[in-house]
Order: C-alpha cells, then structure tokens, then sequence
C-alpha cells in the first residue's frame, strides 16, 4: 500500500489528475538507500553516496579483515611473546596517507559539483514564496493561488522563495535530494526540477518547536499547469462558507490544533462552538464569534486553561494583517460546522453567482451571495469596531437581510 | 638489589592507598588528590550517564510506534533535549579527560599530583553544580526543548528552562577549561626528568592535544552562552530576528566551539585506544610520532571546520566549499590512526582481555563513524542526509561506538590500578559483546532511515519507517543492557574482586610502576623511566604475579635510579 | 578554606622548600614556572572569551554601520578618556608594585597596590556616572531601547536631595556598604589589636573610596557641562528629530514581509492597512541603535565584572603583602594577579576607541 496515502488524505489530496491512485505506483519505493529519484540532481547524488558507499565499504573490509585476520593469527599464546618488526616504516605511512588523500579530493570534487547545481537557480524558473511557521506551510504561487501543499508542474523548474515568520524551520523533500533551512528576518531560497508526476514527503528538517514532528505536507508533481492549476485554484465564491473556511483552516491553523479532538500545541477545535471555555484567568467565556476573532487577532489576551497561564504570551502567532475579516468569518463558519453540520450545506454545493438584486441570505442557503454572505453573517458589522474592511465593501452596501440583523441581536 | 619484600612493597597490592590513607567524608570532599579527584569525576559522569541513558531508552520506546503514544510531543522533545545535553556537556566531554585523565596523566608522567591541585577540585565543585543547573532544568518542572544545540530563535521563544540550562554548559564549559588548563601546564612542567615529549604515552599527547582546544574554545562557548541569556532575558538584539539579531550568528559561535568539543570528545578516546592496543598486543606502537602528531593536527583542523554544520543554513556557496574542503583533511589524521593500530598488532601477542575487546569495538565502530562523516563532508549529499537521521547515526557511531567504548575499555584497563582488585574477565567481555551488538542494532537502521529521508527531533514519523525504528529500539534495550552490566561487572569488582598486585598487564608506561591501588604519593619510589612501550622492561615477577621493572628483578645488578624512600 | 591536607603529617621535612612551595612541585622555580604558563593560558582563554564580543561588533558594524554612526554619540569621550588614563595609571603601579615584590620589599607592594585599587574603584565610579546617565535617558539594549533627552525627575529623597538619579543610588549601595564595612571592622580590629586586619581593612575602605572618587568626578563634569561635552548629544538628539521624520517611510527591509504576487497582493494589502503586523512596534525610530548598546552594555560590563574581579585578587595581594610574604624567590602570585591587570587594562584600550572614537 503506499505509504503517503495517510498524508495525502490529511491533506485532502484525492483524485487528482496526474496523480496515481495510491495503490499504485506513487510509493516511494526507490532502492534500499533512498527514496524515489524525483529530481534534475537526485540520480547525481545517489551516485556520488553509492560511490563514497562502495569506498567505505572496500576500505571497512579491509580494515577490519585485517584487525580480525591479526586477532586470531597473533593472538596470545602460551610461551610466544611478540616478534619484533619495525615499529616505522615512512613509505608505508606515506603511501597510507597519501592514497586516502587523493580519493578524498575526488569525494570532494564531485561533492561541490553536485552542490553547485542543487544551489545555481535556473533559467526562467517559476518563483514560488513559501512560508514556513510553527507548524504550517504556505505556498504562494505566482497567480495568487495558495495552498497548504506544493503543487508543481513536472519538468519545470522551480525557486522556492522562503521565509520564516517565527523560528528556523528547513525545507525537505527527499525524493528531490533538496533542503534549506528558512531563518528569520531574510530570505532563503531552494531550486529544483521535478522529473517524475507524483506525490512525495515535504517535511521540516530543523528543530522548530513542539509540533516539529508534525510539520510534514506534499509535494505534489502535476502533469501539466492544467492540472496544477486546476489543484491550486480555489475561488471562495464558489464553495459554502465552512469549506472554504476549512482550507483555510488547513492551511493556517491544522499545525496545531486538531479536529478530531487529539490536543496539539492548542486545542482541538471541532466541538468548542457555543461551549462556555474555561481560561486560565479562572473566567469562563462563551465560544462565539468575537471570542473566536479575538482568539485569531490577539491570541495572547486570554488563554485557555492549560494553554499558559494569563500574562504569558500565547504559543500562537497574531493572525492580525493575515487574515482578512472576511476569512476570518469562513472559520467561524466551519468552527461552527464541525459542531453541528446539520445546519450547513454539503460540501459540493455550488453557491449560485451573485444575484442581480444582491439580496442575500445566511450561509444555510447555498444560494448566497458569496461575498455578502460569509462577512455578514457570522461577523456582525455593529460589533466590529474597526469598521468594515474593504473586503466587505460589497456586503455592508448590500441590502441588509433580516436574517443578519437576527443573528447580530443574539450575540 | 631489590628483594621480593621490597618489591611487595613497591608493586604489590597495598592495603594502605590513597584510598582509605584518611579517612571520613571531609577528606573527600576537600581532597587535593589527583586520584580521588579522579574517582569521584568517574562515579559522576556515570551517573550522567546512566541518567542520560535512561532518558535515550525512553526515547526509544516512544519510537516504537509512528504516532509517539507514550510521550507528548513536547515531552518527547524535552527527552531528546536533556537527553542530548547531559551526555555532551556532563558525560562525553568530562569523562576520558576528567575522570580517567585526572587519575592518570599525573602519574604516566611521574609525577604526585597535577600542577593545580585546588584548581582541579574547583574543577570539579563546578561540574557538580553545571550538572546542578542542568538537571534543575529537569526538576523545576520547566524542562528543556530546545535541542542540545540551544539553537536561536527558538531557545528565546521557548519558555522552558533554557537560562538555567545554558548558564549549566556555561558553568560546565568552566570545569572543562579549567582541567584544560591544568593538564597543559602539568605536561609541560611536571615530567620527569628524561621524559621527553616523545617519550609520554600517546594517551598523553590525546589528552594534551585535548586540552588544547578546551583551553581554546569553550571560551567562546562561554561567551555564547552569556550572550544568549542576554537575549533571553533582556532581548539584547544580537541573535533575535525581532529585534534585529542575526540567529546564523549563534550558529557559528555555537560550532566554533563545538565542533572542536566533538574532538574534545574523541581525541582522549583514540589516546586510550592506543595505549590498549600497545599493551595488550605487547607490542611497541607503532608510527609513533604519526599518532601523536595527528592528534594535534585533529585538534589545530579542528578549529577550522565548524561550518560544515550548516551547509544548508544559507551561508554563501564559497565559504561552504572552503568549510567542506578542511573538513576532508580532518579525515587524513583520523585514518592515519586506524592504519597505525592495525600495524601495531601486526606480529604482535594480543590478548583478548576485556580492555582489548573494546578497544578493537572501537576501531570497528569508529571505522564506521568516520567513514560514514565523509558522506556528510560531501556537499550535495549532506545535502540530503543533513538533519536527518543519518547524522544521528554517524555522530552516535563517534561518539557513542567511539568514546563510550574507549570509556570502557579505559576503565576496564584501569579499574586494577584505581582499586586493586581485578573484575570477571568474562563478564566483561559479555558487556563488550552487548555493547557492541546492541550498539549496531541500535544505529545501523538510522543510515537507512536518514538516506530514506527520516528527519530527526521527530516525535512521530511517517509509518514507513516504523520497522527500523523498532530494530532501533530493540538494539537500544541490548545496549542498555550491555552497559549496565558493564558497570556491574565493575562495581562488584572494586569491592569483592580478588585482589591484584601493580602491574598485571605487563604495561611499561610510568603508572604501572606504583602498588594497587597507589600510594597517596603515587610512587614509593621514584619511577624508572623506560620508553612506554618497550614491554621488555617489565618483568613478570611470580611471587607478586605482576610485572616489575627489570631493573628490580636483577639481583646483582643496581637499579638505574636508586630507589628513593620518598622524595618531594 | 577547610582543606584537609592528608600529607602534612606524612612528611613535614619542607626542610628544603620555601613556605609556600606545594608539596608536589619539586623547587620553586617549578612552582613558578608552573604558575606563570597557566596564568598565560588563562588569560589567552580570557581573550577568547572577549574574542565573541569582538566578532558580533565587527559583524554588526560591517552590516550596520549606520548604526555605529548614529549609536556612538550618545557616548561621551571625554569620560571614555579619563578612565583610559586612570587605567593606564593603575598598570603602571601595578608593574612597580610587582617589581617590588620581586625585590621582596613588602611594604612598597602595599602601597602600590592600595594605587592600583584606587585606581580601578575610580574606573568604576566614572562608568557608573556613564551608565546611570544613559539609563536616565532611556538608553537601554535593543528591547529597552526607548531614548529621551533630558533625564527624569528622581523619585527617591536621597537621589533628588543629592541632584542624581535613582539609579545611581541603587547602583551605588554596594560600595557605600562595602566601604562602611571595612571602616568599621578597620575601627574594631585596632581595638582588638588585630594590628594587620586592622591595616589592611583601612587600606581596602580607601581603595573603595576609590569608587566615589570617580563617580563625584564624573558627576561634577556632568554637572558643569550639562550632560557632557564629549558625547555631544545636542546632535544626537538631531539626529533622533532626523530619524523621527524619516521613519514613516523607512520600511523594515530586512524584517520578513508576506511576499506574494502583486495580483494575489490586493486583498492582503488592505488588509494590512488596517492592522499593519510587523513584528514589535517602532515607535520612535530606527530602535536598531539599539543593538550597538546591547554589544556596548555587554562589552562594558564584561569588562566592568573583569575589574571588579580584578579588585578581589588585589586585596588578596594586598592581604599577603601586609603579611610580608613576597621573597626574592617567591613572588609568583603577585606576578600572575599582575599579568592579569595588564589583561584587563589591554581590553579597555580596545574598547575605548572601538566604542567612543567612531566617526
């Protein structure tokens, strides 16, 4: 069976063309050593580590054949003392440095080789911004599209344009042979050339905190930019409130708080809606829309019991200027989805264009208005007291429906 | 001249040593003497040890599953952490020098005592209390999870213990320098006369070269450390993104000092190894000047390598070639060594006691430790392989299959000398064969895991990789076991073992030249100097079942140096 | 110290070995030469451990020179200098005084070394006036950063009484304590007729008196010159008002941004008009400068610590001299403390014009 298909269904990576089934060949069976060869360098370094392989092991034997062959040869025995022999002998001890010496320069050669063209950028290569923290991934294509995965394209080459928001992470994709670590405060970058369609491990290589373990996504190699696109492409409009506000979830907040009820580096999420939560100052506070914006924008103003005492700042990054108000009320939408689903339209709901008359309804009506609805209802505009955001420009000039005024009066 | 009574005397077993020559626990606790110094390091860095120990075994059980059921993930990365810090800063890095270095170097050059004794104490009040601050890590409830390598930012993120943890390696760093430099100066001034550099055991140029890069680095570690409780208490803005800090900065302080730590910690092992290799094969050693050179050539190169850490870190391609290229010469003096083992036991009598079994593990593992450093010294392979548990593997085969054996294999080579008694041969040849076995198992899967891209620090992995982590973890259990029964063998030697006279293995270097255990002066008469490997000056004496000086066994004939009952 | 010395009573034949020559070294000049190799060796570990220092400001002032430019201002030469004199003066008895010692003339190394201490408690009296000045002024590490001129109004009596800050005060109740201390224990052992605790206490109150020496000096010349001349902080406030005005469209470049493609850019763009996220907030100006105190503050006080420490193996010297121990043929841990002065005094000629004489 392939071994990927528990991250590929944790990334919701189904069916995509291009990809094949997972029982089929995408495993990453490659050879003893190594995973797949995935990648313009990946053939050059397998090479170069079965060669230093094959050295070592002709130098192993060796040594060690000769260690066991003197053991039992000269071992003690009764009567026999040790023969004198030379104790120097400077060709021998010349011709023993200098031979591991010249096969070390070569080690060396075809190391910075390889090394030159894992590190040169292509021609033309497509950039891809990445963004790594505690424990997500971000990638940002060139069309705007933004994904919790890496979609390429094959036999196209590619710059990872990285950048880290809190602490050192690396970006790891064995079958592509390529890693760099993304600091802080500048930019890193990572090249590569996929030559195989496919799904493959992108994991974090350097110890960034508690859910390290945990920051492991795909790498998926599409067949053509049809394909990719087709993966990547998300259009809010189109899909119901909670799945678009689980995509951002998965992009955003998955690396640490669960839906299936585990507790990561924060709470799980899926049945915390209209709970009264516990906080670390001893209150207790209904889980509601503002409680779970603010939650978003300044997680460090309360904290749940067992999640730092009040004061301490929260494990959780501000989301402030990274999420709009607008995407912020999908996961409010989907928050309160996983609670009760009942409510909410399937998932393959296609929400109708905007209607002409912008007349809307609440996100229950698949038919909404897909701008209108999402802000309005589960963001009531008099709470907010910035006022409204551009993105809701459209909903707070639309019509206001009775529905939204409803819900605002129960809040 | 000398008759078997006098001999008894000076190279029998003594019931009055340095051991029970006072009495009480003041007169441990406030001793000057090299030899309990030295004791008291070895039970110390054991209990480090086995503490450590436990913490890797419950790693490994956490391992025995893909999706970390017997730890959360922060508990988890606390165990590696501690785990990580407490066999680097308070075992590997004190253990060959400090503990057996303390008990040996003064007499392998005929000397009473190393040149700062009251240093040397201190030496040792600041490791107990950077261990101290360590483990308060630990009991304070906070932990640690930064890594061992304490990397920025994330050990200012943190709110574990990272400033009791650091000012424990800074304090650690201290007790280091100072044994450093305490051996450096008594090499220098304390040999006997005659002794000439080229005629110390090699065991000497290891620790020298050794002291070397103490003296010379862990400063550095020193001020790293400072800086960083700086930026952790007050955001001092010299290694935080935030505030305008460079974190590769703490990268490179951080590996200049240790990486020459990582030969801190197997130069005193490779010195042990050839003293064993030498004595157990009666052999002179050879190359001699070869295997001491190389040392201080590992430890100068040492110097000039730390980069290779971080060749993804994003430093630029010429600096990373520069680093990669030094690090290729470093592997020069190390095979140089090896091949020197080899040609000593040639023709040889080797003897497969306890010490010369473990001394042959190491060639075997450190073999492969090294060999497998050159996958890493590659550029693009390391590439791949860095941060992966690949680098795991390698550095455990250094570190653990090289300094932990060569620990034992000193100790088991010692211990007659520290107690005067002998311990099981077989027994501790059966820790040797777990030791070795359960070493393998342990880590010869993670060459696999790491080139099949298993990163490292993870608490849970993909399933893939479970059936090596399980051999892992088996293995893991074998060389628990192993070393337990290492340390067993031994404790229930230095007090039930039968008692042994000076010198049972025939050894020629100084410090067989004194009772078992030696006499609160070390020498009851001054030593005779001989080269250290010419076993024909020692002479087996069948009364005493030992080896003495040949000088001693000649009736007729005078001793070289007149046998003094005690000088100053 | 209780130290259990099992040997004494196994041989006391020290019939041939000076008092203090430790029963395992075999003569005194191995004793010696023993001691001068490990005190080099330490003070070469004490020039690695400066070494970091050094390297983070080299790294910094090649990456951000503009910092320096502006940082160092806030410096003020003029005391930087004095202190470098009073350094150098207190090398310069310290090697008479090792000298004497040489010549076993004990009462000289008294005297010279009670000048050296004096010396070193001015240095510290003066860099307390310069750190409780910048402190006033909110002239912090980087995350403290928070620079105003003029300086507060003092909230303790004491310190308003006196025309100084609270800081000045805090910092200065350790020597106040330490210098009382001596005088009083001076005062009882001369009644007890403890003749050379009693000497050598006086001589430490006065070597600590040193310290208000140097911190009334250096108040006073802050005093007459209105914060100092040296530093010439009219212009650095300038420059603060420079700062100030340009900030507004000084973007953070080296701090991470969301980077995304301009067509993807709109939506987040306003977004972060509303709530700009980049990191800790500047409210002032650049706050970077910051860090050229952050390297300045743990130079300093590095040094300041070494000085002090300095102070304790001097008094330890000086105890010994008062007890007549220094031979022509020992004189070897008044040499070292020496050697370790000269150290210490090394590092100040470095830092001085490494830190005040930018420009």
């Amino acid at each position: 069976m392939n071994l990927l298909t528990p991250l590929l269904a944790q990334n919701n990576i189904q069916d995509v063309d291009g990809i094949p089934t997972p029982e089929s060949s995408i495993e990453h069976v490659g050879s003893y050593w190594f995973p797949e060869q995935a990648s313009t360098f990946a053939g050059d370094i397998d090479f170069l580590y079965m060669a230093i392989l094959w050295i070592s092991t002709l130098f192993f034997v060796v040594i060690i054949g000769v260690m066991v062959y003197f053991m039992f040869k000269y071992r003690r025995r009764e009567g026999v003392g040790s023969e004198p022999s030379s104790s120097h002998n400077t060709a021998l001890e010349i011709f023993w440095s200098v031979i591991p010496s010249i096969i070390l320069v070569w080690i060396f050669y075809a190391g910075a080789k390889g090394f030159f063209e894992m590190r040169v950028p292509f021609d033309d290569a497509e950039e891809i911004y990445v963004t790594a923290n505690q424990f997500n991934w971000k990638f940002v294509y060139p069309d705007g599209d933004v994904s919790k995965e890496l979609h390429i394209v094959v036999n196209r080459p590619v710059k990872l344009v990285m950048q880290s928001d809190d602490v050192l992470h690396a970006m790891f994709i064995p079958a592509f042979r390529q890693k760099n670590d993304i600091v802080p405060g500048r930019y890193t970058y990572a090249y590569m050339r996929p030559t195989k369609v496919g799904a493959y491990r992108l994991a974090c290589a350097e110890y960034c905190g508690e859910g390290h373990s945990r920051m492991r996504t795909v790498c998926v190699v599409h067949k053509d930019e049809a394909d990719r696109k087709n993966t990547t492409q998300w259009e809010n409009e189109k899909h119901p409130g909670w799945v678009n506000g689980e995509r951002l979830f998965q992009i955003n907040c998955s690396g640490c708080h669960s839906i299936d009820g585990t507790v990561k580096t924060g709470p799980a999420i899926n049945t915390i809606w209209g709970t009264d939560e516990r906080l670390s100052n001893g209150s207790t506070v209904k889980v509601d829309e503002n409680y779970i914006r603010e939650s978003i924008l300044e997680p460090s103003k309360t904290l749940v019991e067992g999640y730092g005492a009040t004061g301490t700042l929260s494990k959780m990054p501000s989301f402030q200027g990274k999420l709009s108000d607008a995407e912020i009320g999908y996961l409010i939408d989907y928050i309160r989805y996983l609670k009760d689903p009942s409510k909410f339209p399937d998932r393959d709901t296609l929400v109708q264009p905007p209607a002409a008359d912008g007349t809307g309804a609440t996100s229950t009506v698949p038919a909404d208005p897909p701008a209108d609805t999402k802000p309005a209802d589960s963001q009531p505009a008099e709470n907010t007291t910035d006022g409204d955001p551009p993105q809701d420009d459209q909903a707070s000039d639309g019509s206001t429906d009775p529905k939204t005024d409803n819900q605002d009066q129960e809040n | 001249m000398a008759t078997a009574a006098e001999r008894k005397k000076l190279f029998g077993h003594a019931e009055n040593n340095y051991l029970n020559c006072t009495k009480g626990i003041r007169s441990w606790i406030f001793t000057l003497d090299h030899k309990r110094i030295g004791v008291m390091y070895l039970v110390g860095v054991t209990l480090a040890l086995l503490l450590a120990g436990v913490f890797a075994l419950i790693l490994r059980l956490n391992l025995w599953t893909n999706t970390s059921e017997l730890l959360t993930d922060a508990q988890y990365n606390q165990m590696f952490t501690l785990h990580g810090a407490v066999m680097v800063f308070a075992f590997i890095i004190p253990s060959i020098p400090a503990a057996l270095g303390n008990f040996v170097l003064p007499m392998m050059l005929g000397a009473k005592d190393v040149a700062f004794p009251r240093l040397n104490l201190c030496s040792f009040y600041l490791w107990i209390l950077g261990t101290g601050f360590l483990l308060w890590a630990i009991i304070s409830g906070k932990g640690l999870d930064t890594g061992w390598t304490f990397y920025t930012p994330y050990s200012i993120q943190t709110d574990t213990g990272v400033i009791y943890a650091t000012f424990g390696a800074f304090i650690l760093g201290f007790s280091s320098i100072f044994t450093g430099l305490n051996f450096l100066v008594t090499v220098n001034t304390m040999r006997i006369p005659g002794q000439g550099w080229f005629k110390m055991p090699l065991f000497l140029w290891g620790l020298y070269a050794t002291a070397i890069i103490q003296v010379l680095a862990t400063p550095v570690l020193g001020i790293t450390l400072l800086l960083l409780i700086a930026e952790k208490a007050m955001h001092i803005g010299i290694f935080d993104p935030k505030y305008g800090g460079d974190p590769v900065l703490f990268q490179h302080f951080f590996w200049f000092y240790s990486h020459p730590a990582v030969y801190i910690m197997i130069l005193p092992g490779m010195g042990v190894i050839s003293e064993l290799i030498a004595v157990y094969s009666r052999k002179k050693v050879f190359g001699y000047s070869f295997i001491a050179f190389s040392s201080v050539a590992i430890a100068l190169l040492g110097f000039l390598v730390w980069g290779h850490h971080m060749f993804t870190s994003g430093q630029s391609i010429v600096v990373t070639l520069i680093f990669s290229a030094i690090t290729f010469t470093v592997a020069i003096p190390s095979a140089v060594k090896v091949f020197n083992w080899l040609a000593t036991m040639y023709k040889g009598s080797i003897a497969l006691t306890t010490p010369m079994c473990y001394a042959l593990s190491f060639i075997f593992l450190f073999g492969i430790g090294g060999l497998t450093g050159l996958f890493l010294g590659a550029l693009s392979t390391d590439i791949h392989l860095h941060d992966t548990y690949f680098v795991v593997a390698h550095f455990h085969f250094v570190m653990v299959g090289g300094t932990l054996t060569a620990v034992f294999g000193g100790v088991y080579h010692w211990w007659p000398k520290m107690f005067g008694r002998m311990y099981n041969d077989n027994l501790g040849r059966l820790s040797c064969f777990l030791v070795f076995m359960g070493f393998n198992l342990t880590f010869f899967p993670q060459f696999v895991m790491g080139a099949r891209g298993m990163p490292r620090r993870y608490a849970s992995y993909d399933p893939e990789f479970t059936i090596f982590h399980q051999w892992s973890t088996a293995g893991a259990m074998v060389l628990g076991i192993g070393i337990v029964l290492g340390f067993g063998v031994l404790v229930y030697a230095a007090f039930k073992g039968p008692k042994v006279a000076g010198n049972p293995f025939g050894a020629a270097s100084l410090e067989w030249q004194s009772s078992s255990p030696p006499d609160f002066h070390n020498f009851i008469h001054q030593p005779i100097l001989h080269d250290p490997y010419d076993f024909e000056s020692m002479i087996y004496d069948e009364e005493l079942d030992t080896y003495v000086p040949k000088e001693f066994m000649e009736p007729d004939k005078q001793p070289a140096t007149e046998p003094e009952p005690q000088t100053h | 110290m209780a130290v259990v010395e099992p040997e004494h009573e196994a041989h006391d034949d020290h019939h041939d070995h000076g008092e203090f020559i430790a029963h395992h070294f075999e003569s005194a000049e191995q004793q010696f030469d023993s001691g001068k190799l490990g005190i080099w060796l330490f003070l070469v570990t004490e020039v690695l451990f400066f070494s970091g220092l050094f390297v983070a400001y080299t790294l910094y002032r090649v990456l951000h020179p503009e910092i320096f430019d502006q940082a160092h201002v806030f410096l003020d030469k003029y005391l930087g200098f004095a202190n470098t004199l009073v350094l150098l003066f207190s090398s310069l008895t310290m090697a008479v005084a090792v000298r004497y010692a040489q010549l076993g003339k004990n009462q000289h190394v008294v005297w010279y070394v009670l000048g050296t201490m004096v010396c070193a408690s001015a240095f510290l009296g003066v860099k307390a006036i310069e750190y409780t000045h910048k402190w006033d002024q909110g002239i912090m590490v980087r995350s403290y950063f928070d620079y105003h001129a003029g300086h507060h109004e003092a909230s303790m009596p004491l310190a308003r009484a006196l025309g100084v800050s609270d800081y000045l005060i805090w910092i200065s109740i350790v020597p106040v304590l330490l210098l009382v201390g001596f005088a009083l224990f001076a005062v009882f052992a001369k009644l007890t007729e403890k003749a050379n605790a009693a000497f050598f206490s006086a001589c430490m109150a006065i070597a600590i008196g040193g310290y208000f020496i140097g911190a009334l000096a250096g108040h006073f010349y802050m005093e007459l010159t209105d914060g100092g001349i040296g530093g010439r902080s009219e212009k650095a406030a300038a420059l603060m008002a420079y700062e100030d005005e340009t900030h507004s469209d000084h973007e953070h470049t080296d701090k991470p941004a969301d980077h995304h493609d301009e067509s993807a850019a709109e939506q987040q763009k306003e977004t972060s008009e509303i709530a700009p996220y980049e990191g800790p907030q500047n409210d002032e100006f650049d706050q970077d400068i910051g860090i050229f105190f952050s390297i300045y503050y743990c130079m300093t006080g590095l040094h300041a610590i070494h000085i002090i420490a300095g102070i304790g193996f001097l008094a330890w010297i000086l105890w010994r001299s008062i007890l007549g121990h220094w031979r022509s043929d020992y004189f070897g841990p008044c040499d070292y403390v020496g050697l370790y002065w000269h150290l210490v005094d090394l590092i100040w000629i470095y830092l001085f014009p490494l830190l005040y004489l930018i420009d």
